[in-house]
Parts: structure tokens; sequence; C-alpha cells
């Protein structure tokens, strides 16, 4: 054999594979195009950018002077989530961090912008969360002042704002209060207890032109600020009906709280945590758990009933409902408590409209329901049911056409979009929008609303919420969650515990802005007047 | 090489060895590929969805976010890298050993245990075995029967040092 031959042979064998990367680059190019395309048409389609968080501005100049009204479990939350972790919650945080790697909280906590606060004043009727609360306010050698009685806080001229994490019943006349001293107001949900102190609080805050934020933190939520977009874009079309739902089986999550060892008496002030509710002697039951009393709670309704609607205000705006029913029971907890663990919602919106992509007469109406029980936990999701798509709303957005869309037939028929996997799929956790065309991304779906996503870095959205309210009140913007989405979200909520309560359907009169059907009587009878 | 006598090969056996290797190059270059053109790619979900005896470490990788960008580029490259030494038989030993700890790390982070769930969705039932831990074995069987200077570019970059 020549040597020509044997290297033209060693050629063609060291060559061999060229050709099979040859129809690997191919084929690899061809289904590329063919996903892009596919994408890029669905994406064309839709239009939708994912959402940019809520323009805030910047925290330089004077420090903000903040008191806390309430320093229990939220209250501790709300604090550290402006910069003031308590002293026991960063011990058990480092702990945790030892055992768990996954476990980041303490160094998201440590890593947080510093928001350019003091925490000046702390206010609860029961000494050892006061205390608690002072504890994680010292820093710098500064110590915030301790109160009992909220009245004596608001008139402390070193304060500017206030935080309120009380229960329901103190909403209204503890920001009432504030805002009459000149305070700004962040509250904790829901907004109020009673009808009429709805009306109050709203006139009180709305003539002040002080800031007023609502504790609504999914409001900053990555995922919901571009489901906005999505409904904006018609790309479920005609909305008829929203399902939303509480799932919980657990003592925490049928508000079982901890009662502590050393609330009595003497360290707890009895009659300041009354404040509007009927008297009665001292019930450390009703201090630590008093989420299951009408008393002093507002039920599921005002607890979990107003995450959901106000998650899907933000995006429909849908405000108040025309009518809503209400009906449920005690079927899990039967431990004295007098608020249902089982709690149907249904209100209508016979005039809503989300835009129509089908013949005219079809685009009107919706009904938003709320079903929850504190006997189950297994996750329901939360589905916006349009003509041309179903969108799942949770930390990630999931679109599913409808076999019988007007919009997309075209693209169904020529198999652009698929009836077997989602459409579209949003992750805040990943860089971009995404059409997918596989399943995958379905199972990574995250449940809570604990954190949110900015360029793909985990918040809390806590922090978020109240940097935007801080930041309102140092740069005059709008908040996510003012005054009009809290009235909505009260008279709302009370509408559902009304009709519960009374076994009636009520309406709302939109144009004079008041209950229907519902009189002062009926509803002093069931202490919401 | 070895001691493996590469002319003692039939020419079935060959052939099968050269279309294994080639069918796990274009397998683990392809995978390389699609993550490179998806700009929204990372390994954190994967990282994080992590069982077994060293969950714990790809947790820390997933939870570092200057640590992920480095194991984000490393995984496309060495998957790319991996992939055309294995499909063009270029370097073809060293891509079986890339090959293999690119894959060891995959079976170590998802191991099939009992009683393991993952998030990540597979397309079939295992126990123990899984097909990260099957390519494996294929790329070992790859490296002790080498056929990249039969098919593949080894065969010309390596003959004159080996001649000579």
């Amino acid at each position: 054999m020549s040597q020509n031959k044997m290297n033209r042979r060693d050629a063609i064998k060291g060559l061999a594979a060229v050709p099979v990367l040859g129809a690997f680059l191919l084929g690899a190019d061809a289904k590329s195009d063919h996903d892009e395309d596919i994408k890029q048409e669905i994406l064309d389609e839709l239009n939708v950018e994912p959402a940019t968080p809520n323009p805030t501005g910047s925290m330089k100049g004077d420090v903000l002077r903040v008191g806390v009204i309430g320093y229990g479990g939220r209250g501790e939350h709300l604090i550290r989530a402006i910069g003031f972790a308590s002293p026991t919650w960063m011990n058990d945080m480092k702990e945790n961090a030892a055992k768990d790697p996954k476990d980041t909280r303490l160094r998201d906590y440590l890593e947080q912008e510093n928001l350019n606060v003091q925490l000046t004043a702390v206010c609860d009727t029961f000494d050892v969360r006061g205390e608690l609360g002072v504890a994680a306010g010292t820093k710098d050698g500064f110590k915030p002042k301790q109160y009992r009685d909220y009245r004596k806080m608001l008139e402390d001229p070193n304060i500017d704002a206030v935080v309120i994490a009380t229960p329901d019943h103190a909403h209204a006349p503890q920001v009432i209060a504030a805002i009459q001293a000149g305070k700004h107001v962040y509250v904790e949900k829901c907004m109020t207890h009673k009808v009429k102190e709805t009306f109050d609080l709203y006139d009180a805050v709305k003539k002040s032109g002080l800031v007023f934020q609502l504790g609504h933190q999914h409001r900053q939520t990555a995922s919901f600020l571009t489901a906005r977009e999505l409904v904006k874009k018609k790309v479920m079309g005609h909305i008829n009906l929203v399902q939303t739902n509480t799932n919980r089986n657990d003592d925490n999550g049928a508000w079982q709280w901890e009662i502590h060892e050393n609330g009595n008496p003497q360290t707890i002030d009895w009659d300041l945590f009354l404040g509007n509710a009927p008297k009665i002697p001292f019930n450390a039951e009703h201090y630590f758990r008093w989420r299951k009393w009408w008393a002093y709670g507002t039920g599921l309704s005002g607890d979990l009933l107003t995450h959901d609607y106000d998650r899907i205000n933000c995006l429909l705006e849908m405000g108040i409902p025309a009518s809503c029913n209400a009906s449920g029971g005690i079927y899990t907890h039967r431990d004295g408590r007098d608020v249902p663990d089982v709690f149907q919602v249904v209100m209508e919106y016979p005039e809503f409209t989300s835009g129509a992509t089908q013949e005219a007469g079809k685009e009107k109406g919706m009904t938003f329901i709320y079903s929850s029980t504190l006997g189950n936990q297994y996750d329901r999701g939360s589905l916006v049911m349009g003509h041309d798509a179903t969108l799942e709303l949770g930390e990630q957005l999931i679109i599913h056409a409808d076999p019988q869309s007007t919009r997309y037939k075209d693209m169904i028929e020529k198999g652009i979009v698929s009836l077997e996997v989602p459409m579209y799929a949003y992750d805040p956790r990943a860089k971009g929008v995404d059409a997918v065309t596989g399943a995958t991304a379905k199972y990574f779906a995250n449940k809570g609303l604990m954190y949110t996503y900015r360029d793909g870095k985990r918040v809390d959205s806590t922090f978020l919420h109240l940097r935007e309210w801080l930041s309102a009140i140092r740069n005059g913007h709008k908040v996510s969650c003012g005054l009009e989405e809290g009235f909505q979200e009260a008279m709302s909520a009370h509408m559902a515990s009304i009709s519960f309560r009374t076994g009636k359907r009520v309406e709302w009169d939109a144009v004079n802005r008041k209950l229907k059907n519902v009189s002062d009587s009926e509803l002093a009878g069931i202490g919401m007047l | 090489m070895n001691g493996t006598n590469l002319s003692s090969y039939t020419p079935a056996q060959t052939w099968l060895l050269v279309i294994l290797r080639m069918l796990i190059g274009w397998h683990l270059l392809y995978e390389g590929v699609v993550k490179l053109w998806n700009p929204g790619w990372s390994a954190g979900g994967y990282l994080m969805d992590s069982q077994g005896l060293f969950a714990n470490l790809f947790y820390k990788m997933a939870a570092n976010p200057s640590v992920l960008q480095v194991i984000d580029f490393m995984n496309i490259w060495g998957l790319i890298l991996v992939g055309l030494g294995l499909l063009l038989g270029i370097f073809t030993r060293l891509a079986c050993v890339g090959g293999i700890l690119l894959l060891l790390l995959y079976f170590l982070s998802h191991p099939a245990l009992i009683g393991v769930k993952y998030a990540m969705p597979t397309e079939g039932s295992y126990l123990f075995v899984n097909k990260n831990l099957i390519e494996m074995a294929a790329l070992a069987v790859l490296l002790v029967f080498p056929t990249g200077k039969m098919a593949g570019l080894d065969g010309l970059l390596f003959r004159k040092t080996e001649d000579g």
C-alpha cells in the first residue's frame, strides 16, 4: 500500500465524523428555528413585557422616625423588614442557617438596603412584646420609647410615621388617631373591622394628605405586576370567572397561636386591648388567639379572603362587588371560636369587562369565587378564566389557551399554540419572559407570597412594600395599595362577613357608595356597624 | 494503548463503538447548545432540586450568584466541548473523562434513591440506576475501548507523534 493511499485512508477515517457534525448543526439549527418561530409568534401575538417594579425613589435625606403599634408576630416581621430584627430572631436564624444551607433568611436580611429610618417608639399592650420591640429597635446607643397606650405614643413628636399591626378591631381607631396626629400610616389588612369606621377612616385619610399604605405586600410581587400586563393585553380575552382559595390544615393556620406563659392581667393591658370590643373579663385565649372571634378579628374574610381579593383587584381593578353571598361553618376547629373555618364567598360583577375578542354582547360580567378551608391543605391554585385562555396565578404565571378561543383559533389550527402544554409562562426567577413548549416549567411553580424577585434576585416583598411607603413619604409618589384599594378591600371583605352572618345576599350601591340592603340595626346586631 | 490492540476489533465492534461514541457526543453537545441558546437558562433550579448525600453542597452552589454563574458557564461549555470531542473523535479520552465527571455530578445531585422525589419530572422509572449512570458507564467503556483514532480526528492529530 503506498504512503499516499495510507494518508488518504487515514484522512477519510479521521474526518468520518465531520458529516455527523454537519447533520447535528443542521438539525439543531432547524429545531431552534422551529422553537424560536413558535415562541416568537406567540410572544408577538401576546405582546407582553415582564413588568418593571413600581417606581420608588431614594432613601436619602433626614432619618425617618417610625413608631410601631402592635409588635406581635406580624409587627415583628414589618419592623424587621425596615431594618430592625429582634435579637431572638437573629439567634434563631443563625441557628437555622447553620443547620440548613438552603435557609438564607439571615443573609437576605443582612444584605437588605438601609432604609434610613429610626425606630423611635414601640407600643404593645403586652409588656413582653413591647420590650422585645424595644430590643429590636435599640441600635447605635439609641433606644426606642415603649408605650402601652397608642394614644400616648401618638403624642410623641419624635414620630413621623406609624406601622400598625394590631388586631383588626383596633385598626380604624388607631389609623384615624394617627392621621389626626399628623403621622403617615402603614396598616395591616384587613383595613377596618366594621362598616361605619371604614367610611370614617376613608374620610380622615383623604382629607389629610398623609401617605397611607395597606399591607398587601403581594402588590410588589413581580409575577402579579406582569399579570396586570396580561389582563391589559387581553391575553385571556373576556374574563368571566376567577377562582381563588385558601387551604390550611395546621394549628398555626387555624389561628391556634401560642398563649404566652407570661401573659396575665399584670403584663397585659386588657382594657386597652378590648378597645371598642364588648367588655369581658381577662381572657388569655381571646388575647393571643383573637382571630378566632368576630369581636376582634374579621375571620377568613379579613385575614385571607382579602389577600386573594386584593391580588385579583390589583389585576382586574374590579372594585367592590355588586353583590356578595357567603356560606360556611365551623367544621374542624370546634374549640369555642365563633368564626367559620370553612368559608365560601361568591362576588358578582355584572358590569365587569376586560375587553372582548368575540362578537359584541359577550364581554360583560364576571364572578369572583373565594373558597377556603382550615381543614385541608391541598393547593388548588388561583385561576383567572377567560374566553381565550386560563391564567394560573402564582409566583409563576402560566397560561393555557382555551380550545374554543377566538383569538388563538388560527394559531391552534396551525399547531403554533398547543393545547397540551401551556402557551406561555413567566418565571420572575429567570431572566425574562418565555413562551414554553415543554411542560417542565410547570413543576417549579412556587407557592407563598413571602418572597419575590428583582432582576432574578430574591427579595422580601414585605420589605419592598414598606420601602415603597417610606419612599412615598420622602418623594411624594403614589403607593400601590393606598386608600382607594384599602376601602375596596375592607368593604368587599365586610360584605362577605355580613352575608355569612346574616344569611343575606349583600348588595352594594356603587353610585351612592353604600350598602343597599343591610340596615344599621342589622349591622349593630352583629357588631359590625 | 492500554494494551488494547486496535486492529483486533472486528468491523462490527469498531462501528458499534464509534456509533455509541457519536450518539453520546450528539446528546451532550445538544444539551450544551440548547442551554447556550437559551439566555434565561440557569442550573439554579436543578441544583436546588438536589437530594441525597451531597444535596447541601449543591444548594450552596445555587445560593451564591457568582458561584452559580461560573457553574452555568462551565456546564454549558463543558457539555459542548465534551460533545464535540466525542462526536468528532478529537481528544476523545479527555472528552470521555470530562463527560464522566459531568454525568457524575448530575447523578450525585439527582440520585434515584428510595423515597426521594424530585420537582423535576423524569420520563422513566428508576431505582439507583438511571440514565446518567448508564451514560457514564458507556463513556467508561469508550475510555477503555478507544475509537478516536479509527473514526475521528485523533487519528490525524496524533498519528505522527505516535508513528514517529
